[in-house]
């Protein structure tokens, strides 16, 4: 016998053992425990690991990445400044965005852009999150807690502009956590893009 | 009883049986075999199945459930109050309260609390159906209607190069003699119809027109069913080897001598029986155990042999943990294998009716049948010689209960189906805990465990009938 090698005993049946019938019971007595737990027992201790999915829902993690929402100003304009980050960063290459230029008479013309269109194809989109990191102005968020609703359709995980902007955050609003200074208030830097900084 | 109504009594008969064990018990087993299986491994099982109810029904549901909480409230409140008001009448010997008497109070108890827990149970349901938006979904026992429904509109295949006319038949040949099996089984003691809204005397010989409460009563009895069971097996083999598939052929071949070996040690083990009740008559062997108050699973040698006979009855019926014909790991489906749509249905109902008649068999055989316990042919006599008069009235309980002939036989009837579904129960319980046997020590168990065992018993109960006779 090579040496480390230690022999076991092997443990001998007992009678009862091998005549499986207390066994049997006992294997028994553990199946119907288990089924009058989770049939009749308090709700408490109950083990039930599964739900009805379409009817019953689970939360998802707080910090479960869903489709994507553009936030909101306060006056409902998108917060988004057109600044491409996003689409540069994604890995996916997924965020279509044409910037456009305010109105002249608009007090944001000169400092900032607006998205004319953005679209993200929530099909081709890896839910990697490196928009939202990317964003410097806390604009798209993955935070609506959502999957995508499914359809046959192609285009309809197209999302535009108007479906991003009206999809609210896990918390039911529009907005973002983090204040926005607007042209025109005292706490704006009033750096202007022709001024550089 | 004229020709005639013998057939009417006779239809009757096989109506009630086709109705509890296709209709009722079968679905039953279905919907247990899903949900409670699901219950075990910690699943919700499938529940989703539901008729939805209209809108206006659900409104209403929603609007009764306020007036009904307030009518649980008042009915308990009121059986509180009677019952208060009875206990200051026997402590103060009031002989009325507002022109009423004790009996009245007694009387009002009972009906309010009744009429309280109906309408709990009533708000319950009304309230589960309104939380679900008014969809009725009877703990998913709708779940094995839209089984069969599916089963039956699923397309038919038949293989290409199968005998049509053996593939067609196997699932009849299985089902029938299941069906067939329970025309010997006695579900009540004899009707007599002249008494039959009278109370029937206790002792004596009774001159009126009995009729069985079994299909066919038989003096083979008890072969008859082995003889049935017996033809269950072709269904098996001939379904697996007119399948043109190699497993479906090792599957029949398997269930084949499968059945054949335990159908051998399940004839033996119940031996026994017929040593003691002294009889081949299925109806003889319940009122046995009825007359002698004893039933046979209480005397020691069939004890032993009511154990035997579940490990052979359920390896019969090829269900886990004996599946081995059918096992999924090494032969796909086993006999099943090409089967599907309401051919396949059937071998799976006749394998749930298998249960049925194997439990229903058990039940005769070692748990008295019909016999309820202190249940006599003119009704309860519990034990002791005692009278109780209810405090305040003129009621007397005593330790007889006589009741009128339809009311024992519904009890018995009730009781009889009651020890049923507890083996079914048993059986369904036995198949969720236990692995599957390997196929060689499943014969070792027949031909090494329970054959020999069971001849052991006869011999022990041949020597103890010796000895007390």
């Amino acid at each position: 016998m090579a040496a480390g090698v230690k022999v076991l005993e092997r443990k001998k049946r007992t009678l009862a053992e091998a005549s499986y019938v207390p066994e049997i019971a006992k294997g028994l007595g553990k199946t119907m425990g288990r089924f009058f737990k989770n049939t009749f027992g308090p709700e408490e201790k109950k083990e039930i690991a599964t739900v009805c999915y379409p009817e019953e829902k689970r939360e998802y993690p707080p910090r479960f990445r869903g489709i994507h929402r553009l936030t909101q100003r306060a006056d409902g304009s998108p917060r988004c400044v057109a600044c491409l980050c996003c689409s540069t960063a994604c890995p996916a290459q997924c965020i279509h965005i044409e910037p456009a230029e305010y109105e002249p008479d608009d007090p944001r013309y000169g400092y900032e852009r607006y998205p004319a269109k953005f679209i993200i194809d929530e099909l081709r989109c890896i839910f990697c999150g490196y928009c939202v990191e990317a964003c410097p102005c806390d604009a798209i968020r993955m935070d609506t807690g959502m999957h995508m609703p499914p359809s046959t359709e192609r285009g309809h995980f197209l999302y535009g502009k108007e479906v991003l902007l009206n999809l609210p955050g896990r918390d039911g609003t529009y907005l973002s956590g983090n204040p926005r200074h607007e042209p025109g208030d005292p706490t704006h830097p009033g750096v202007t893009r022709e001024q550089g900084h | 009883m004229d020709i005639s109504g013998h057939i009417l009594a006779a239809l009757l008969k096989i109506l009630f049986i086709i109705a509890v064990v296709v209709g009722a018990f079968a679905p039953m087993l279905v919907w247990a075999e899903r949900r409670q299986s699901a219950m075990i491994q910690d699943r919700v099982g499938p529940r989703r199945a539901h008729i939805p109810l209209p809108r206006g029904v659900v409104g209403l549901f929603r609007a009764s459930l306020k007036p009904m909480e307030a009518g649980v409230f008042l009915s308990f409140f009121a059986a509180g109050l009677a019952i208060l008001t009875l206990v200051l009448m026997g402590l103060f010997g009031i002989e009325t309260v507002a022109g009423q008497d004790a009996e009245t109070f007694y009387l009002a108890v009972i009906g309010f609390g009744i009429a309280g827990v109906l309408l709990r149970l009533g708000h319950k349901l009304h309230k589960g159906i309104v939380d679900s938006g008014g969809k009725l979904a009877l703990l998913g026992l709708l779940h094995p209607a839209a089984d069969a429904v599916k089963m039956i509109f699923k397309e038919d295949f038949t293989p290409p190069k199968a005998d049509k006319f053996l593939f067609s038949i196997a699932p009849i040949i299985t089902v029938i003699p299941a069906i067939i099996s329970f025309a010997v089984i006695p579900f009540a003691d004899t009707l007599y119809l002249e008494y039959w809204d009278q109370v029937v005397p206790r002792d004596g010989e009774i001159i009126a027109t009995a009729v069985p409460m079994q299909v066919a009563s038989l003096n083979v009895g008890i072969l008859f069913i082995f003889a049935a069971a017996g033809t269950g097996v072709i269904g098996a083999a001939v379904g697996g080897y007119a399948s043109d598939n190699k497993f479906s052929l090792m599957g029949g071949i398997r269930a084949a001598s499968q059945m054949v070996s335990y159908e051998v040690a399940l004839g033996l083990t119940i031996v026994p029986c017929f040593m003691i009740y002294d009889s081949l008559r299925l109806e003889d062997m319940a009122a046995w155990q009825h007359e002698h108050g004893w039933w046979g699973f209480f005397i020691p040698p069939l004890t032993i042999a009511s154990i035997l006979y579940l490990f052979a009855a359920i390896a019969e019926t090829k269900r886990i943990p004996f599946d081995v014909p059918e096992g999924e790991s090494e032969l796909v489906g086993g006999y099943l294998t090409e089967y599907s749509g309401m051919k396949f249905g059937m071998f799976f109902t006749g394998e749930f009716i298998e249960v049925v008649v194997l439990a229903a068999l058990a039940v005769v055989l070692f748990f008295g049948g019909w016999d309820v316990p202190f249940l006599y042919r003119s009704g309860f006599d519990l034990p002791g010689t005692w009278e109780l008069t209810v405090p305040m009235t003129e009621w007397v309980i005593t330790d007889q209960f006589l009741l009128q002939h339809w009311a024992v036989l519904l009890i018995q009837v009730l009781f009889f189906l009651f020890k049923v579904v507890v083996l079914m129960w048993l059986q369904l319980m036995i198949r969720w805990t236990l692995p599957r046997f390997r196929y060689d020590q499943l014969m070792q168990l027949c031909w090494k465990g329970l054959l020999p065992l069971s001849l052991i018993n006869i011999l022990v109960t041949g020597i103890l009938v010796l000895l007390w006779t």
